[in-house]
């Protein structure tokens, strides 16, 4: 598949992982690939699939854009979950997809999340947690800032059972996302370059008028604040995800 | 004919009046929320406590004069108070930031919390702010773990926890210090997801339409209380009169939960929080959480 990197813009033969070969630049996976990435071939088995959006505060147009993201990207909504195993360890995986209406978090993304998180705290096995999201969905008014809250207090339940959650963050992770689960890993991993923090470039520069430092707000500059514990190449995830999950086993 | 035109102006006055006087728009409820001279956090706490000492710091990197927090006695009883603080004149509005919080304010009201938590004294929060503060600071200090970390955190807190909804509900900022056991809004105020005007530029492509945007967010109290995102509405009189009503419902509802077995009072808020949502072919959500707080329970 030959593709014109955004970033360099050259020509780009791409193979699985879909890095640019000229100049490292990361494009977005699909979920199905990064299902792909991670999972053992055809261990992946859909939770929730059934879950749909409502349209809670009656808003024009809501239902149209659902249903015109629905068919663009082939997605019910914004996240998946279910289950899977990883090099044969069992795991709850959720994986976020911003070709659905930016990855926002609106009522069935919040209910998806907190329900991968909560049926790891039910069986023990960890939670991995793919981010990619613009924020809450403003088309839910209220409700889709609720879903920061009911998706933090699962994570606090989860903590409780001592059961893992891992978080992969992918380009971009702001917002609403940023200022809930996504945070709350026990380990906390991104892609190279990715966009990570709760106020966009644009809300800073328009609201406060303040200059952008050099590389704001990118993995490398989030692992060098201290909010990340590792930058991890797609080509090392799986193997990462297997040693995480292996060393993060209580008692044993 | 002029007559008759006068007659139908008078009578289209009085409608429009009588329409005010049951429901103001929704964008005078935002004007009304954001109204300089408002009472805010500290004005309530000092006429709601008997005593009050404020407590300054998150022992992390500084102190956040945006949220205030501290001990008061509420008839007889210590009650942690942690607030947002858009500050009384201009100077105050400049060293507040407009009551937009850095991440030291929420680290300041998570160690407030945690130690109320320690010595088993209920915590009640003021919420008016626009938002947490959008600066390159905030972001290096971590505003989203920062806010994050709280609502894990007062999801879970072993003391009860009232919030107030007093001006501006601005998004994450006002959910950083807004997970609690009852959510209360004064009747002017206002609780949302982005501002009109935010939501106006992004979704409407418009900033000027921000006045039809708060029609649309519906986020006044009286949207809220339908929706079952908050408990009650509290009629606003002189600043006298509504502390006067919000301290009856601090001594009504301490009393109830404090009394309340400490593992009740952690599930019902979880259970409250865990609801929250509107999603099509949603089947017995609660089944699951029972089962973890049954586990949780054997862990303990």
């Amino acid at each position: 598949m030959v593709e014109q990197c955004p970033s360099c813009h050259g020509e780009a033969t791409l193979d699985s992982l879909k890095v640019c070969p000229l100049c490292g630049h990361y494009f977005p996976l699909t979920i199905a690939e990064r299902i792909a990435l991670v999972a053992d071939e055809g261990s992946f088995v859909e939770m929730a699939e059934e879950l749909r959006s409502g349209n809670p505060i009656h808003l024009e147009g809501y239902e149209e854009k659902l249903r015109e993201n629905q068919k663009k990207s082939s997605l019910a909504d914004a996240a998946m979950i279910g289950r899977c195993t990883i090099d044969g360890r069992r795991a709850i995986l959720g994986i976020m997809s911003f070709a659905f209406m930016g990855g926002s978090m609106g009522s069935v993304v919040g209910e998806k999340i907190t329900q991968a998180i909560l049926e790891g705290a039910l069986s023990g096995d960890p939670v991995v947690l793919f981010t990619a999201s613009g924020g809450a969905r403003m088309q839910e008014g209220i409700f889709s800032l609720m879903q920061m809250a009911k998706t933090a207090s699962a994570a606090a339940l989860l903590e409780e059972t001592h059961t893992p959650l891992f978080l992969v963050l992918t380009n971009p992770t702001t917002g609403g996302v940023t200022a809930s689960f996504a945070m709350l890993g026990d380990v906390i991993l991104a892609e190279p370059g990715a966009i990570i923090g709760f106020a966009g470039p644009r809300v800073i520069e328009g609201t406060i008028g303040e200059r952008l430092p050099k590389g704001f707000q990118r993995s490398e500059f989030q692992l060098e604040k201290g909010f990340v514990d590792a930058i991890v190449e797609r080509a090392e995830l799986k193997k990462t995800l297997r040693f995480l999950i292996d060393t993060h086993r209580r008692g044993r | 004919m002029d007559r008759l035109q006068d007659t139908v102006g008078a009578m289209e006055k009085i409608i429009d009046s009588d329409r005010e006087a049951k429901h103001p728009s929704a964008w005078e409820y935002v004007l009304r929320s954001r109204k300089a001279g408002r009472p805010g956090a500290k004005t309530f706490i000092d006429l709601i406590c008997d005593s009050f000492m404020e407590l300054h710091g998150d022992r992390v990197y500084g102190d956040d004069p945006a949220m205030i927090g501290g001990i008061g006695i509420v008839d007889g009883r210590a009650v942690t108070f942690i607030g947002n603080r858009k500050g009384a004149n201009l100077k105050e509005n400049v060293l507040c930031n407009y009551g937009m919080s850095n991440p030291e304010g929420y680290r300041k009201a998570l160690r407030l919390a945690k130690q109320a938590e320690k010595f088993s004294r209920p915590i009640v929060c003021f919420i008016d702010t626009p938002g947490a503060y959008p600066g390159v600071g905030a972001e290096e200090r971590g505003i989203g773990e920062a806010i994050a970390r709280n609502l894990k955190v007062f999801s879970t807190l072993n003391v009860p926890i009232l919030v107030f909804i007093i001006g501006e509900g601005g998004s994450g900022g006002a959910l950083g210090i807004g997970v609690g056991d009852k959510l209360y809004m004064l009747e002017s105020a206002v609780y949302s997801v982005i501002t009109p005007e935010g939501f106006a530029s992004i979704l409407l492509r418009d900033p000027s339409r921000a006045r039809e945007a708060a029609e649309a967010m519906k986020m006044t109290s009286r949207h809220l209380k339908e929706f079952k995102v908050i408990h009650d509405i509290i009629e606003e009189g002189s600043a006298e009169e509504t502390a006067l009503r919000i301290k009856k419902i601090i001594i009504r509802d301490l009393d109830v939960l404090c009394a309340k077995p400490v593992n009740h009072l952690v599930r019902y808020r979880i259970r409250k929080i865990r609801g929250i949502g509107e999603v099509a072919n949603l089947k017995a959500w609660w089944r699951p959480l029972l089962e973890v707080f049954a586990k949780t329970e054997t862990l303990r």
